[in-house]
């Protein structure tokens, strides 16, 4: 067993925290005070090559494997949790599918532009009243005369005014036992009957671009269907595994950034004569969380380093996303204490880490899912 | 356009270091490329930009220095060259890498030889210089903009603040100062490129040198860190008085006037 990182791997960490340091951090805390997208870093993060990371060169990726990638997104995520946000969703939920699922001019149509970063995917999956349970997914695609036309209503989907490609699911058809059949289909954003909008004030990751889809009469060519016509549910389970080991590894970025604060900032505060760092409560609540930050890092690695190697992960993902998630959660706020009173300000960045973090126990499958992914991977 | 950039590996003088009984502990530290050699490199990719040609870094170091070499590479250097100092028995100072450069250098046609104005770590400024020597190869140091036709190269160089214009012509040797560019991130496809591209190591005794004969003619005796900030001074009153006491710290206590 080696924990090493390759030299591949520790250039591409390097690369991402000298960025995220001198780019994206400067940024943070107008990109959420101010809820505004930062398309300008995105535009840079793909000429630097970040948004293409697991994909092959010739669908204009950068080759990586997925542990590079999660390194990324932990860097990215450390500075600003808004950025590593979309970044997760526009690789791991908007490109990643098409380069699994697509044919091969999906690929060259699709993959390589947002691989290259010239523009972010969506993927849109949830709807008012089919949030955790997907398959009760309401909207519907009818194939006639070698369309489909598409209606239905999408909520909080990532990137989508960012996108030139949104990747819908829709149910397209029963099967012999009488169920919905769920497709993946994908939608260029200027179809007539498609608008998209983002009218929600959120309390966290605000700077990332969340939308409403409303397809009305929406009419895609039938080869816009993405991947197996009758697997459409299979598939996505599968992206949203691969989706969550890079929401843990933002969950664990976040917790970094909070955890290094409040490290320093334990060893400047000086209360009754001496440094805070110098109590024991505190010492206990910053070991505790060194150490969650590490098991949980731990985790995602493993879970990347498992999809690296084609073998089974779903569990291991879920392991990482329910823990880092809520491990972050727990750091932020131990973070903002340890802070006190500055802590709840906003120039000190915690209370925004902590607003930011919580949605990694949401997005994705929320911690209760993830709990039931598990049991179900131990025969519950 | 046959085109070299000196690079040494240095531990990062940003970060916390370490000494132990006169030696860098070098566990503890961070190892980088030389900041100023970015400069070199990032030029060196603007020459091949504009006038085509090839990219070699070449580093005088041990084994580890592969990682600094690979970051050239994933820069955009297109090979890489190790003179691995490994089996020197004797000690080494700037004199030995000098040499060391110019007998690898003997061998191959550069149009143009760029590096670091100074390594951040000793901040000598010497072996481009000595290389240049050794190869009688015309230099300028502490440059901030280079532009190349033909042969006819016009170079800005930095001297105390002011600047000169230079005119020389190739083949050249240049050292390279802030200002000059801003180096480039390693692009990730360059990243994933470089443990591609060549890396070829050379032990300094396949360049028919003789180990005394380079070995370092200085010794050191001892490293230290400079001593810990003490506390300021601020001083009060009108702006005149505070003048006043001014001059008076710097004649009495500083002792510099
Ligand atoms: C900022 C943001 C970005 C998002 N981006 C995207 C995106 O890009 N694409 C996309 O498709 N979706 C996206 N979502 C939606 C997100 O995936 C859903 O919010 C999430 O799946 C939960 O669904 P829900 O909100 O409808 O909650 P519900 O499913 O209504 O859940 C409510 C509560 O009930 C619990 N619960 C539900 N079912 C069970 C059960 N069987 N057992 C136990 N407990 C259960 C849940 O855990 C939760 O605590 C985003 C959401 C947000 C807030
Ligand atoms: C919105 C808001 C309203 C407020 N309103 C008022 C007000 O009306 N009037 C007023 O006077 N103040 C007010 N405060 C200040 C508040 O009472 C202080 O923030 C609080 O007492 C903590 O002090 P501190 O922020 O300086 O944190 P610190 O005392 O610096 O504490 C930092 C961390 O160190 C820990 N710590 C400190 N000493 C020890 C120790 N001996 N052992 C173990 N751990 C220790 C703390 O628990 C905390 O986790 C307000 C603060 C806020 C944010």
């Amino acid at each position: 067993m080696n924990f090493e990182l390759t030299e591949e791997q520790k250039m591409v960490a390097a690369l991402a925290r000298d960025f995220a340091t001198e780019v994206i951090a400067p940024r943070a805390e107008e990109v959420d005070v101010q809820a505004a997208f930062p398309v300008e870093t995105f535009l840079e993060m793909g000429k630097l090559g970040l948004m293409g990371i697991p994909f092959p060169e010739d669908y204009g990726g950068s080759g990586g494997d997925t542990i590079s990638y999660t390194l990324a997104v932990e860097e990215i995520g450390k500075a600003c949790g808004s950025t590593g946000l979309s970044y997760a969703a526009a690789v791991s939920l908007g490109a990643a599918p098409i380069y699994y699922y697509g044919t091969e001019q999906q690929k060259q149509d699709y993959l390589i532009p947002l691989a290259k970063g010239e523009t972010l995917g969506a993927f849109g999956l949830t709807e008012p009243n089919a949030g955790s349970d997907a398959g009760g997914t309401r909207t519907t695609a009818v194939l006639e005369n070698g369309e489909y036309r598409i209606n239905g209503e999408k909520c909080w989907i990532t990137n989508a005014q960012y996108a030139r490609t949104i990747i819908v699911t829709a149910v397209t058809g029963k099967d012999e036992r009488g169920r919905n059949i769920i497709s993946a289909i994908i939608v260029p954003p200027d179809a007539d009957g498609f608008t998209i909008s983002s009218p929600y004030n959120k309390m966290g990751v605000r700077g990332s671009n969340t939308c409403e889809l409303i397809l009305d009469d929406v009419r895609v060519p039938a080869g816009n269907l993405l991947g197996d016509p009758a697997k459409g549910f299979k598939q996505f389970l599968h992206t949203l595994d691969g989706g969550r080991i890079s929401i843990a590894a933002l969950a664990v970025g976040i917790a970094r950034g909070a955890f290094e604060k409040a490290l320093q900032y334990s060893h400047e505060r000086r209360q009754f004569g001496t440094e805070i760092s110098s109590f024991q409560a505190i010492q206990f609540k910053l070991a505790d969380m060194a150490m969650e930050i590490e098991l949980a890092q731990n985790m995602v690695r493993k879970a990347a380093w498992l999809k690296d190697h084609n073998k089974p992960f779903t569990k291991e993902a879920a392991y990482a996303k329910l823990f880092a998630s809520e491990m972050a959660s727990r750091t932020c706020n131990q973070s903002l204490q340890i802070h006190g009173g500055y802590g709840y300000m906003r120039e000190y960045g915690i209370e925004r880490m902590l607003r930011d973090t919580k949605l990694m126990e949401i997005g994705e499958g929320t911690s209760e899912i993830q709990r039931l992914v598990i049991a179900r991977q131990l025969g519950c | 356009m046959n085109i070299f950039v000196l690079m040494k590996r240095t531990f990062d003088t940003e970060e916390k270091i370490i000494i132990e009984n006169g030696r860098i502990d070098e566990e503890g530290a961070e190892f980088i490329v030389n900041p100023y050699d970015e400069y070199a490199l990032e030029e060196a990719i603007v020459l091949k930009e504009a006038h085509g040609g090839e990219i070699t870094v070449v580093t005088v170091g041990e084994e580890e220095a592969e990682k600094e070499l690979r970051t050239a590479l994933a820069m955009g250097a297109d090979k890489a060259v190790l003179l691995n100092m490994e089996d020197m028995d004797e000690a080494i100072d700037h004199y030995t890498i000098g040499e060391v450069l110019t007998a690898y250098f003997k061998d191959q046609e550069a149009d143009i030889i760029l590096g670091g104005n100074v390594a951040v770590d000793d901040g000598a400024g010497q072996v481009a210089s000595r290389l240049a020597e050794g190869l009688q190869m015309n230099q300028v140091t502490t440059i901030t903009k280079l532009d190349i036709e033909g042969t006819k190269v016009t170079i800005e160089r930095d001297v105390e603040g002011d600047v000169e214009i230079v005119e020389t012509s190739l083949p050249l040797l240049v050292t390279c100062q802030q200002g000059l560019n801003d180096p480039r991130y390693p692009s990730l496809p360059g990243i994933m490129k470089a443990k591609k591209k060549p890396l070829e190591t050379i032990d300094f005794d396949d360049l028919d040198l003789d180990e005394e004969e380079i070995a370092a003619k200085t010794t050191t005796t001892d490293r230290f860190l400079p001593p810990e900030k003490g506390a300021g001074k601020i001083l009060e009153g009108s702006t005149e008085s505070q003048a006043q006491q001014l001059v008076e710290l710097l004649k009495s206590e500083a002792k510099v006037i």
